[in-house]
């Protein structure tokens, strides 16, 4: 909960950093910020009650999934460094902070209005940082992010509003005891509907995926790394609370089937066919919720830990690919499209390498987490008894390996195009570091998880 | 004394990471000593081996325990001879290598020494899930010996190879998974628990696992009609990569049938082994008759490499004590003469700029070192007796005659088939009178005979005296079959 405060109180702070002219002190005090709140969050872990008028609680799914969320956005800030020192800017770590300040309300909201306000905060400040590059694709982005963002908003908070007719209430467990109580009447499952449209949506799961390519590949790189990784925790981390607890038997097991399989076929075949690596992994990133999804489906209320565990080895991997294609947006090594990752081995060896270990972590090569997060998925889904579900999962797994190998096989086997590719030094130590923590976190599964227990 | 096997696991690794320190200049020779302290560490782990069937030199940590994931590692008669082939080959593969001047080498002996870990490791492995990682980790470093430093048309030739074997070993985890949640209440991968959890299941039930895991090692070993990537990654692979896979990965997948596969569905075993066998001897005649008309001599022996990797997973299939006990000494075998076939090969296409048999031709006259080594080799790989092919080749195809009449007999024709190309491969490139690209031909330098002779050597001392290496797998051949003939006489 101090967390929340503190993150808030950084993010006004930088708003006036401006004004109060200590921009060159705000990197230092953004990372002290975070780095506190972190702490201060894993210390007062065991507090379980709601705060607010039980408008928000802090148990240990919340506590996780929030220091999961900081400790990706202090990478975050890490990697893109960059992208603040363009202009002047103290405003974009605002709005970073801001949409961090709505990822944690989405993850420990026990109030379905917590869960709105959390929402538009985070979109809101997406939405203007999705536009921040002065370009026509930035622009049509966030246009495009803006349009579809609102549109499924209204659909989440139409489902509210009839769900709050139905029951009388906005807090989740609240509801969940009149549910127990009462027959519901039928408008009640249409809000229940609309909602999971709506989170459906935020998740980018498929047939509620269309904007996400698009977006993902019109924004800037940094912003869109953003996306990929602290969004996605976030609108996972609410999905799960909403509709693994209070509305698990509301929601038909066939429409989420059916949403899975088509999660785990459509954007993995997609994928095979982009030719901008860019693009690639948004598709891949709408691919790895498939998974996801199938682990919630196998076991919706009881497989917190594991959805926790595939989106820490997603996160640290999507954010060192989305930094490789950072650097190479630079005018010496041409940009993200896939033929100028040709020879990248030649180019800069570091920067292949670790690209490969985080591609290959993704596509779900032993011995990386990328594997034991796949692991997971078949065990609780054979658990389950999903054995149909698993061999599509591993066809996907199949179709996946095929398209992240295209860009290794153009790293390591292609000659290369264009000369030399120099990274800055910070650049060089944050991969490295990266590429360990996706070894750590192949080596310490158990101590991963412990973080949600 | 546990601490060798966790040695013989991560020696090779933390070898791998020094060599990336210690620079371009000395990586060869690091990488060379390295593999020579690994190589006397197991024969000094040969040396404390009792001969009996149980497990030694164990080893059981909790690895990952959410998942029951346990660095459970040991050695037994069955693993030890495999662990000794790896650790052998491994120094002298590094030796082949020694003229060439890689790009990169640093990465490149690195990759090797890393594949030695991930392959001792399959062998030591008893606990499942930890055998499925390091059968994965063994993956990728020969996937980038063969993408980096292989030939023509590599990307599209390496790359089936890997989704061939991943797609393989994704089936295998579906099943190893299976099994495991079929072990009593607090789960566990450990080999024994997955043995029990594979015999309580029902016949339908143990179908399924038997073709998902047969499938993963089939692709690997290869075995027929499973083996369309492997002629065109031996062709393509740079030759230490040939090797590797050739002379030592392939037999993870036989080892799999015999320690992961038949122990742990018996029942499905009694009805589809028959067809498993079928499938290895068709192998066998199949590519046979491919490698007579073979113009490439790489090419010819990747084919024989299928021919006789096939009667061993016929023998093995048999589940009989010849067979299993066959397949020990012909996997060794094998890896040795294949070694050296790849390596002689690779000399010849380093002074002749060419591996068409049809230009070759009199190398004999200017080269009898060369000639006689080769002859030695060739006659091992056509099971000549007093040569340690002959002890395989004859354990193997007697114990399939024991199994049936019409499959050994056709069984038996890989050696008249073997003698055949290889002898004409023999007639084309070493007899006759000598042409413009062999009229130059130099003999053995000494670092080429240093690599070659003690592959010789070892081919002729386990033909004479084979009874050194069976010994070695004798008691836990004979616990295994044991245990598996008392099941089938159970069920039955």
């Amino acid at each position: 909960m101090n967390a929340l405060i503190i993150i808030a109180g950084l993010g006004v702070l930088s708003l006036v950093a401006e004004i109060a002219n200590f921009k060159k002190l705000l990197p230092s005090l953004v990372y002290a910020g975070l780095l506190v709140a972190v702490l201060i969050l894993l210390m007062e872990s065991d507090v379980t009650e709601g705060r607010y008028n039980n408008m928000v609680v802090f148990d240990s799914m919340a506590v996780g999934f929030t220091a999961l969320l900081i400790v990706i956005t202090l990478l975050w800030f890490w990697m893109a460094g960059s992208y603040f020192q363009s202009r002047v800017h103290t405003d974009r770590t605002a709005l970073i902070l801001f949409a961090l300040v709505g990822g944690i309300m989405m993850t420990s909201f026990n109030n379905m209005s917590m869960l709105f306000l959390g929402i538009e905060t985070l979109s809101i400040s997406l939405y203007v940082l999705a536009g921040s590059r002065k370009e026509l694709s930035s622009t049509e982005a966030a246009f495009k992010y803006l349009l579809m963002g609102s549109f499924a908003t209204g659909v989440l908070l139409f489902g509210i509003t009839l769900i709050y007719g139905a029951t009388g209430e906005l807090q989740i467990d609240r509801i969940a005891t009149v549910m127990a109580e009462s027959e519901m009447p039928s408008f009640f499952y249409v809000g229940v509907l609309m909602m999971l449209a709506g989170m459906l949506f935020k998740i980018s799961a498929v047939p509620f995926h269309f904007w996400a390519p698009d977006v993902y590949s019109g924004a800037p790189t940094s912003v869109t790394a953003f996306m990929a990784t602290v969004i996605k925790i976030a609108a996972i981390s609410a999905f799960v609370r909403l509709f693994g607890t209070t509305f698990v038997n509301a929601i038909g097991h066939g429409v989420i089937l059916v949403i899975t399989v088509l999660t785990l076929i459509v954007p993995n075949i997609t994928a095979v066919y982009q030719s901008n690596v860019k693009r690639m992994l948004a598709y891949s990133s709408i691919g790895q919720v498939g998974f996801i999804l199938l682990l919630f489906l196998s076991n919706p209320s009881g497989s917190t830990h594991e959805i926790f565990y595939y989106l820490s080895a997603y996160a640290v991997a999507s954010l060192t690919t989305f930094n490789v294609v950072l650097m190479m947006e630079t005018p010496a090594s041409g940009g993200s499209a896939l033929e100028n990752f040709n020879g990248l081995y030649k180019r800069n060896p570091l920067l292949a390498n670790v690209m490969s270990v985080a591609l290959l972590s993704l596509a779900g090569i032993p011995p990386l987490p990328g594997f034991f997060a796949k692991y997971f998925v078949f065990i609780k889904a054979l658990e389950a008894g999903q054995i149909g579900l698993v061999m599509v999962a591993v066809l996907a797994s199949i179709v996946g390996v095929y398209y992240y190998f295209r860009v290794i096989i153009a790293m390591y086997f292609k000659e290369p195009g264009a000369g030399m590719v120099e990274i800055p030094l910070q650049s060089k130590i944050y991969l490295a570091v990266s590429g360990l923590l996706l070894f750590a976190l192949a080596l310490f599964p158990d101590w991963v998880i412990s973080i949600v227990d | 004394m546990e601490w060798i096997v966790a040695f013989l696991i991560f020696f090779p690794l933390l070898a791998a990471i020094a060599i990336l320190i210690v620079g371009e200049a000395q990586a060869k020779g690091f990488a060379l000593a390295a593999s020579l302290i690994e190589l006397i560490v197991s024969l000094y782990c040969v040396f404390l081996f009792q001969h009996n069937a149980d497990l030694q030199f164990g080893i059981d940590v909790p690895w990952v325990t959410s998942i029951g994931l346990h660095f459970f590692v040991g050695i037994d008669g069955i693993s030890l001879p495999l662990i000794l082939l790896t650790t052998l080959l491994i120094p002298f593969i590094i030796l082949s290598s020694w003229a060439n001047n890689y790009h990169r080498s640093t990465s490149f002996y690195a990759l090797v020494l890393t594949m030695q870990m991930a392959l001792v490791g399959v062998f030591a492995a008893r606990d499942g899930l930890l055998f499925y990682l390091f059968w994965e980790a063994a993956l990728i470093p020969v996937y980038f010996i063969c993408l980096i430093w292989g030939g023509e048309n590599r990307a599209h030739i390496t790359f089936k190879f890997f989704v061939y074997t991943l797609a393989g070993s994704l089936f295998m985890l579906v099943a190893l998974i299976y099994l495991y949640l079929h072990t009593p209440n607090a789960h566990s991968f450990a080999m024994n628990d997955l043995y029990e959890a594979g015999r309580s299941l029902s016949a339908t039930e143990q179908t399924w696992i038997f073709w998902m895991l047969f499938i993963a090692f089939a692709i690997k070993m290869p075995v027929f009609p499973f083996h369309t990537w492997q002629p065109d990654t031996y062709t393509v692979a740079p030759t230490q990569g040939t090797m590797l896979l050739s002379a030592i990965m392939l037999k993870m997948g036989i080892f799999g049938l015999i320690r992961w596969l038949i122990p742990i569905v018996p029942l499905a075993f009694a009805e589809w082994g028959i067809t498993a066998v079928l499938l290895s001897v068709t192998g066998i005649i199949y590519a046979s008759c491919i490698a007579l008309v073979q113009k490439d001599f790489k090419r010819l022996i990747a084919y024989s490499s299928i021919a006789h990797v096939g009667l061993i997973s016929g023998g093995v299939l048999t589940m009989s004590n010849n067979g299993i006990q066959g397949a020990m000494v012909q996997m060794l075998s094998h890896g040795i003469i294949v070694f050296a076939l790849f390596y002689i090969i690779d000399l010849i296409e380093k002074r002749t700029k060419t591996r068409s048999l049809s230009e070759l031709s009199g190398i004999r006259n200017v080269a009898p070192v060369l000639t006689t080594t080769f002859v030695i080799v060739m006659l091992g790989s056509v099971a000549l007796p007093l040569t340690s092919g002959f002890v395989g080749e004859f354990l193997l195809i007697s114990s399939l005659f024991k199994y049936q009449m019409i499959i050994g007999s056709v069984a038996g024709v890989t050696i008249i088939l073997g003698a055949v190309y290889m002898l004409v491969a023999f007639q084309k490139a070493m007899s006759g009178e000598v042409n413009e690209k062999t009229s130059s031909f130099a003999d053995l330098t000494t670092m080429e005979k240093l690599t070659l002779y003690p592959a010789v050597l070892l081919i002729l001392v386990i033909g004479i005296y084979p009874a050194l290496l069976l010994d070695i797998s004798q008691a836990a051949v004979t616990q295994l079959v044991n245990s598996l003939q008392d099941l089938t006489a159970l069920t039955k």
